[in-house]
């Protein structure tokens, strides 16, 4: 069986590149699972894991915060985020540096921050069910 | 002369200083492996999100995103990239020379100019310059992250997206080697096309949710992988730049050292011979 390219990518590092049997991620229309010769899509990824099946040995799994999936034929592209992302939480960025330079003193509002707390919740209950996964996974071998 | 005394003590003190600026260079030269390796670590995103570019390039497009849109040019953007610190020989003021240059030929074609600024030494100096700043970014240490980029670029990004500026350029310093270090200007938005190679010609992505959306997403973290590449290429020209900077200092404070030492030597063998003559002198004077 023919395999697929996978490289794992985020802004600040390399993070996987090889060959897979099977990828599956977490779209945010739900988890797809992508084998060789899959059509071309291209879609968001929500925070949750990467699972790679490599053509021998075990399933490896990576931790992504959200970002975009790309898929080709033989190849597939995850750029993953490493910033927390939300569009409230980007709202909140944007203000503070036009803050900065309007050189004003001024708190930022409660319902962004409440925003931003949010996708930190979300990103954190992710990551938390990730680690949960992997020790399950390793006391039942 | 001098007296032997004050010699000393100025000699003490320039060694001091060369203790620091030595310090200095060793922290400089550490530094800059590590943001040398940081640059490494983000060329496979830059290149991977680049591709997939190519790839929207390339695909049938029913849309057409405003990031890849020219338009005409009423009022531009720069986006200065600049260090915290100072003590990096001519390196900020190369780029703002540069920046400088290019709002003199927007202003001759009568097209507005405005700023945004990374790192301290930008923003004192476009204080005194004047000019209108829309947001800026400082205190991003030696390690930046991405998160403390997003503000200015989203304040970019809108203001490309309302149609008050036409397009953004970054300028920032490009890593050569740890010799040399070249201001450059890149242009931001309108996103220049990526070619891409070797794909059937007529096909279109299947997309999740909806391809506006995710072209933006796309493109947005192409501006923003940009800005990040730029801003920690930066941070290594920063440190390579202090590091032959301080490297000549301690040099130059090496030689008035030298010199130093010489007048030193002299003084004081001048005291001696004056010192003998009198001996002399007087013994002459009671034999």
């Amino acid at each position: 069986m023919a395999n697929i390219h996978i490289d794992i990518v985020s802004a600040e590092g390399h993070i996987h590149s090889g060959e897979a049997r099977m990828v599956f991620a977490p779209a945010e229309m739900g988890e797809v699972g992508i084998a060789p010769r899959h059509a071309p899509l291209l879609t968001r990824l929500k925070p949750g894991t990467v699972r790679v099946q490599p053509p021998e040995g075990e399933e490896l799994q990576f931790f992504v915060g959200g970002g975009i999936l790309e898929v080709q034929p033989f190849l597939v592209t995850v750029l993953a985020d490493t910033a927390l992302r939300a569009k409230d939480a980007d709202e909140a960025a944007a203000l503070a540096a036009k803050q900065a330079a309007e050189e004003k003193l001024a708190g930022a509002k409660s319902d962004i921050d409440l925003a931003r707390a949010q996708a930190e919740l979300i990103e954190a209950a992710a990551r938390l069910q990730f680690v949960q996964k992997i020790k399950n996974s390793s006391r039942g071998t | 002369m001098a007296g032997a005394k004050e010699i000393r003590s100025k000699i003490k003190s320039v060694k001091n200083t060369q203790k620091i600026t030595r310090a200095m260079e060793k922290v400089a030269m550490s530094k800059m492996r590590k943001a040398q390796d940081r640059m490494a670590a983000a060329r496979p995103y830059a290149e991977k999100i680049r591709r997939t570019l190519g790839h929207l390039a390339q695909a049938n497009l029913e849309y057409k995103h405003p990031f890849t849109v020219e338009r005409e040019v009423k009022r531009v953007a720069y986006l200065v990239v600049s260090s915290d610190r100072g003590l990096c020989g001519g390196l900020n003021m190369n780029v703002f020379r540069t920046v400088l240059r290019e709002v003199r030929e927007w202003r001759a074609k009568n097209v507005d100019v405005e700023f945004a600024l990374i790192g301290n030494k930008a923003v004192s100096f476009f204080k005194r310059m004047g000019g209108k700043v829309s947001a800026m970014a400082t205190h991003l240490g030696d390690r930046p992250h991405l998160d403390q980029l997003l503000g200015v670029i989203k304040v970019l990004t809108d203001a490309y997206r309302d149609g008050s500026i036409d397009r953004v350029f970054i300028v920032s310093n490009q890593f050569i080697n740890t010799m040399t270090q070249k201001p450059t200007v890149q242009q931001l938005l309108p996103v220049e096309p990526v070619k891409s190679e070797g794909l059937l010609e007529h096909w279109d992505y299947l997309y999740e949710p909806a391809s506006t959306e995710l072209l933006d997403a796309v493109l947005m973290r192409y501006v923003e992988s940009q800005v990040y590449q730029a801003v920690i290429e930066n941070v290594a020209s920063e440190q390579s730049a202090r590091m032959v900077a301080m490297k000549s200092a301690s040099d130059n404070a090496g030689k008035i050292i030298n010199g130093l030492q010489l007048a030193y030597n002299k003084a004081r063998q001048a005291g001696i011979t004056k010192e003998l003559a009198e001996i002399v002198g007087g013994a002459a004077a009671v034999g």
